[in-house]
């Protein structure tokens, strides 16, 4: 394994000194990884809006079923009747929330934003290792989003066999009511799929192949360690995504059976494919945000990551082990049982790593000199959330349990804690904290610590009491929980939750403001705002095109120096500091063909 | 308003609930040590002048501490557990002299088949009922699930019963259930627009009232 | 969409609405069955008619009854167990519900228009009312819930656009319309099991449904050599030659072997 990089990065990238570009060509088509990223956050951010009135619907429906949507007027006919949402546009709204959530707004929120922007700025490199290809796979990625978002403008409206689209369901529009759309679900699938995997490329490429000298994979930010996993399970598990997405779209179109039991097809082979992708999926939601919460809580510790190495192994662990986990999402499925038990043991191993992470941050805070800035604030609210949501998960792993909770809302409550509760606190996090990297100023602060307060406690007061109507046994996806006896002493508690989720909505909108109003108001940053150790922070603010080029910086230590005695009377030394007592890395020599 | 788990209602009931409460204490362990730590080291170690970080790496003994712990307490978890559930799934664990149910889930209906008078499910005396579902209390009974279009999913919330019903497949869910009374049906598998109104009637009858049920409904009762 | 949440957290109703299934209106009868008269778009235009009764021979076989135990609104709507509706006998052997149309015999290239008028089709006490009709291409028909309670009404087609809607609410409506000819479009009910309804439709208007005493007309007929058919959900179909001259009427009675 090459220990340091080319000295010049090689192949397609461009370096600072060519032509100059037309604004076409420099911010809508553009190569440049930094562009490329900013791009994926505000279509991402986008998406997250489009999840966000969907849920708005679906608590409004689920904390008073049957009563007319406020301004639901203006919905048509096949939504609302009376302005009162109907029970196919309410599997229509939980269908297409999960949708545009995992795959349109946290996937490429994580990856295509932080995967793009970090991974050159964070290894000394000028750009990606493939430059056009990342530019394509932003804009597949925005395709496969409209060609999703058209559904629901579709004849018959949105697909609505539910987020894991299982079969027959899906495949037949004869149960669902789905019909163009539902083709349209595979065709952008396949899309997204190809975009994902273009981005993965380059980020494994990237990673392996241009580090500046003296980055050593154990000098590796946590952040690119866990991007880089990241794009291995992407590169392997979106193509089988989209090979099920083809089945479904055949089945549905050219008349064959892959699910079909009446003509020697396996609903259950659905699930198997789409759950061996599904479950490396949410590690894809995950991974990104525990790397860079080690990068942000490392820092607002001023201190190294506790147990670097380990973190590294987790990462691969939970990686490693998330492939033979995915049978925990069909332990009552009526697939043999023995497999629920095999399943079982994976499933309650893969918690050990993710315990070592945690305990790991407690680690790095442990005797620190904690700054509370708004992504520590993010950060440390993610490793409180995501406790909870790994723990809610045990439960589930323990096969007689899953039985009672199995398909109820303490699943949704398990999940949205270690999606939200984890993923999106951590981009709470990320973006104010690479914000003046990406746009040359901060985010305001005050406006942010409100931001994460009023986030937190309307965030747990949504999503906590779902365990407890869950465990009550309040079924997933259910138009109208007060049909049954033994749910309606629950309704109060589901009034509270919408509440509670209108109010979490709403504080959003503190964020949405704070990052548009920033663009042009924020306070000017300086090179190095939050005193942190990356490469990136050697450049200005914005990083300019091309990064370090034609240069590439050396780099003289691992990346959470921080407190170290040799930094003086600073508590941070970054990787790119050379101090008196410090060699130059020995760039890698270069192949015969350059 | 219900803050727990339904009243227990079958034999299954019991060790279910029992692992819930022991996982619920390890994990609430788990949870209030890293809540209360994250707090903690909040207030002891936030940033004041003249304070300096610990620099340190890490410490190995601490990670084999907090790797080996877990591990061991999911390994005993996944033992105990395995035991429960090959008891309550699999084929060779029910009951010889279970009593026979046919349940066909379809678009929005349960329709469960008796057995009739001859006790034997797939003879001439055998009766459909939409949507309700009569047991014996103290009896053990399989039921057998199929599906007629999407997959649907049979759960009594008080017998801590649950089982996908599968279009194509065939598969013998079995319980016991302890408690006389009416109790509900969900459908736990999204399976359409009709989904939430796929509700059932359950009735756990003493031996002589279920007799009496059936005779009724062979002679062409409508209750 | 913020005004509309602002509006909501601004701490509206709180209803205690109760589930829709457990209570329903309880009206003094149960509801009226198929009217007498025959659907006849073009009652009273000038042109032939063709009369005649609907009868079958043997034995009709009994309607199962329907347990809507589970169905607590809609049972309450009845003061006698109510039945399926697969054969409806009159006296003498008079069948109820038979379509009857010209398949046969209209000039090619003549066009109909449809009537404004929609047909209503009402979900009352778990049934369709009417339980058979029939609609020309392009009328609307008027779908609507008078129980407080969930029907989703699948239209089963092969030559026009299958649909699946629902109403979960009394009082909810809608009109949907068919774009083709089709003898006949089924409608079901699949929270129902037993709520089936049967539609024809046709590019003209020379249809009608026959009543509680088997009788039909089809009026408006311009002179002409026409088949129709008679078409029952159990019994199968029938069909007839009649040849109208002038503006005469001319009988035309058809027998179905019951089974």
């Amino acid at each position: 394994m090459t220990s340091v990089a080319h000295a010049k990065p090689a192949g397609g990238a461009h370096d600072a000194h060519h032509a100059p570009m037309s604004f076409w060509r420099k911010y809508i088509f553009s190569t440049d990884h930094k562009i490329i990223g900013i791009q994926f956050l505000f279509v991402s951010l986008f998406f997250l809006l489009v999840g966000g009135l969907l849920a708005m619907q679906i608590r409004w429906q689920l904390g008073f079923p049957g009563k007319p949507l406020p301004g639901g007027g203006i919905l048509p006919e096949s939504m609302v009747s009376g302005g009162v949402i109907l029970p196919e546009y309410y599997i229509q709204l939980v269908t297409m929330h999960g949708t545009f959530m995992v795959f349109f707004a946290i996937m490429p929120l994580l990856v295509g934003v932080y995967a793009n922007f970090l991974i050159p700025l964070k290894l000394g490199g000028h750009d990606m290792a493939f430059p056009r290809i990342n530019m394509w796979s932003f804009w597949l990625a925005l395709v496969a989003g409209l060609i999703m978002l058209s559904g629901f403008f579709m004849p018959d409206g949105a697909p609505r066999a539910g987020w894991t689209m299982y079969a027959p369901l899906s495949a037949r529009p004869d149960l669902s009511g789905a019909t163009i759309s539902q083709k349209l679900w595979s065709i952008s699938i396949v899309v997204l799929g190809l975009s994902s995997v273009m981005g993965s490329v380059n980020y494994i490429t990237t990673v392996i192949n241009h580090r500046a000298p003296g980055m050593t994979w154990f000098r590796m930010p946590l952040s690119v360690w866990a991007l880089f996993i990241t794009a291995i399970l992407a590169v392997l598990a979106l193509p089988v995504l989209q090979g099920a997405a083809i089945m479904l779209l055949f089945d549905q179109t050219i008349g064959t059976h892959f699910f079909d039991p009446g003509a020697g097809g396996q609903p259950l082979l659905w699930q198997h494919l789409f759950w061996f992708f599904g479950h490396p999926e949410v590690y894809i939601l995950i991974l990104p945000a525990m790397g860079m919460v080690s990068d942000i809580i490392a820092n607002g510790s001023r201190k190294p990551i506790f147990g670097y190495h380990s973190m590294v192994f987790a990462i691969i662990g939970i990686a490693f082990l998330g492939w033979i986990v995915w049978g925990h999402h069909m332990f009552m499925s009526g697939m043999n049982p023995t497999l629920g038990s095999t399943f079982m043991v994976s499933t309650l191993l893969i918690a050990v790593p993710s315990a070592i992470k945690v305990f790991n941050w407690l680690g790095t805070m442990w005797r620190g000199n904690l700054r509370f800035h708004v992504p520590m604030l993010n950060a440390i609210g993610f490793v409180s959330m995501f406790t909870i949501g790994g723990l809610s998960g045990i439960f589930m792993a323990a096969t007689p349990v899953d039985i009672p909770l199995h398909d109820t809302q303490f699943i949704v409550a398990h999940l949205h804690y270690v999606l939200f509760g984890g993923s999106l606190f951590a981009l709470f996090a990320a973006i104010p904290y690479w914000y003046p990297k990406m746009f040359g100023r901060m985010m305001h602060e005050g406006i942010g610590k409100v931001h994460f307060w009023l986030t937190f406690v309307f965030y747990n007061m949504t999503f906590f009491p779902m365990h407890i109507i869950g465990m009550g046994g309040q079924m997933r996806r259910i138009y109208d929980p007060t049909i049954y006896d033994f749910l309606k002493p629950q309704q109060p508690l589901n009034e509270f939750i919408s509440y509670s989720a209108f109010a979490l909505f709403a504080v959003q909108f503190l964020f949405a403001f704070n990052f548009l109003w920033s663009l042009k108001f924020g306070k000017k940053a300086s090179q190095n705002p939050w005193e942190d150790n990356g490469l990136e922070w050697s450049l200005p603010n914005p990083a300019p095109h091309g990064n370090w080029a034609p240069k590439t910086p050396n780099v003289y230590r691992g990346p959470y120096e921080f407190s170290a005695p040799e930094a003086g009377d600073k508590d941070y030394l970054p990787q790119y500091t050379k101090l008196p007592t410090d060699r130059d890395p020995v760039p890698a020599p270069l192949p015969a063909t350059h | 308003m219900r803050w727990w788990l339904p009243d227990a209602g079958s034999t299954f009931a019991g060790p279910i609930d029992t692992l819930f409460l022991a996982i619920l204490i390890i994990t609430g362990i788990a949870l209030v040590v890293v809540e209360v730590g994250l707090v903690t080291f909040v207030i002891k170690y936030r940033a004041r002048p003249g304070r300096k970080a610990f620099y340190t790496h890490g410490s190995t003994r601490a990670e084999v501490i907090w790797t080996a712990i877990p591990a061991v307490t999911m390994v005993a978890l996944g033992l105990i557990s395995n035991h429960y559930w090959v008891l309550m799934k699999d084929k060779k664990s029910i009951p010889p002299n279970a009593y026979h149910l046919g349940v066909h889930a379809k678009q929005f209906e349960w329709l469960v088949t008796y057995p009739g008078p001859d006790g034997k499910l797939g003879t001439a005396d055998d009766f459909t009922v939409r949507n309700q579902l009569h047991v014996t209390v103290n009896e053990p009974i399989a039921v057998e699930l199929t599906s007629e279009d999407a997959i649907h999913s049979f759960f009594v919330p008080e017998w801590r019963v649950k089982q996908d019903a599968v279009p194509g497949m065939h598969i013998t869910a079995w319980f016991q259930a302890t408690k006389t009374g009416e109790f509900e049906i969900g459908c736990a598998e999204l399976c359409g627009m009709g989904h939430y109104k796929m509700r059932g009637r359950v009735f756990v009858h003493t031996p002589e009232d279920y007799k009496a049920w059936v005779a009724q409904q062979a002679a062409g009762g409508t209750e | 969409m913020k005004g509309r949440i602002f509006s909501v957290v601004g701490g509206m109703f709180l209803l205690t609405v109760c589930s829709k299934g457990d209570r329903g209106t309880v009206q003094a009868a149960p509801p009226a069955p198929q009217p007498a008269v025959s659907s006849d778009p073009t009652a009273g235009a000038a042109g032939g008619t063709i009369t005649g009764k609907i009868k079958f021979t043997g034995v009709a076989p009994k309607n199962p009854a329907i347990d809507m135990s589970e169905e607590a609104a809609c049972k309450a709507k009845y003061k006698t167990t109510p039945t399926e509706e697969n054969v409806v006998a009159g006296p003498a052997n008079a069948l109820a519900n038979v379509f009857i149309y010209v398949s046969a015999g209209v000039p090619a290239g003549q066009t109909f228009t449809a009537p404004t008028t929609p047909v209503v089709l009402d979900q009352n006490g778990c049934r369709y009312h009417p339980h058979v009709f029939g609609v020309m291409v392009g009328q609307n028909i008027e779908i609507k819930n008078s129980d407080p309670l969930l029907h989703n009404i699948k239209a089963i087609a092969k030559k026009n656009r299958p649909f699946n809607v629902s109403q979960p609410n009394a009082g909810m409506t809608k009109t949907v319309t068919f774009a083709a000819p089709e003898v006949m479009v089924n409608l079901e009910c699949n929270v129902h099991g037993w709520m089936h309804a049967y539609v024809g439709v046709r590019p003209d208007p020379f249809y009608a449904v026959s009543g509680p005493d088997g009788s039909f007309s089809i009026t408006g007929l311009p002179p002409g050599t026409y088949t129709i058919e008679a078409w029952h959900e159990k019994f199968g179909t029938q069909t007839a030659t009649v040849t109208i001259a002038g503006t005469e009427s001319k009988t035309a009675n058809l027998t179905f072997a019951a089974h």
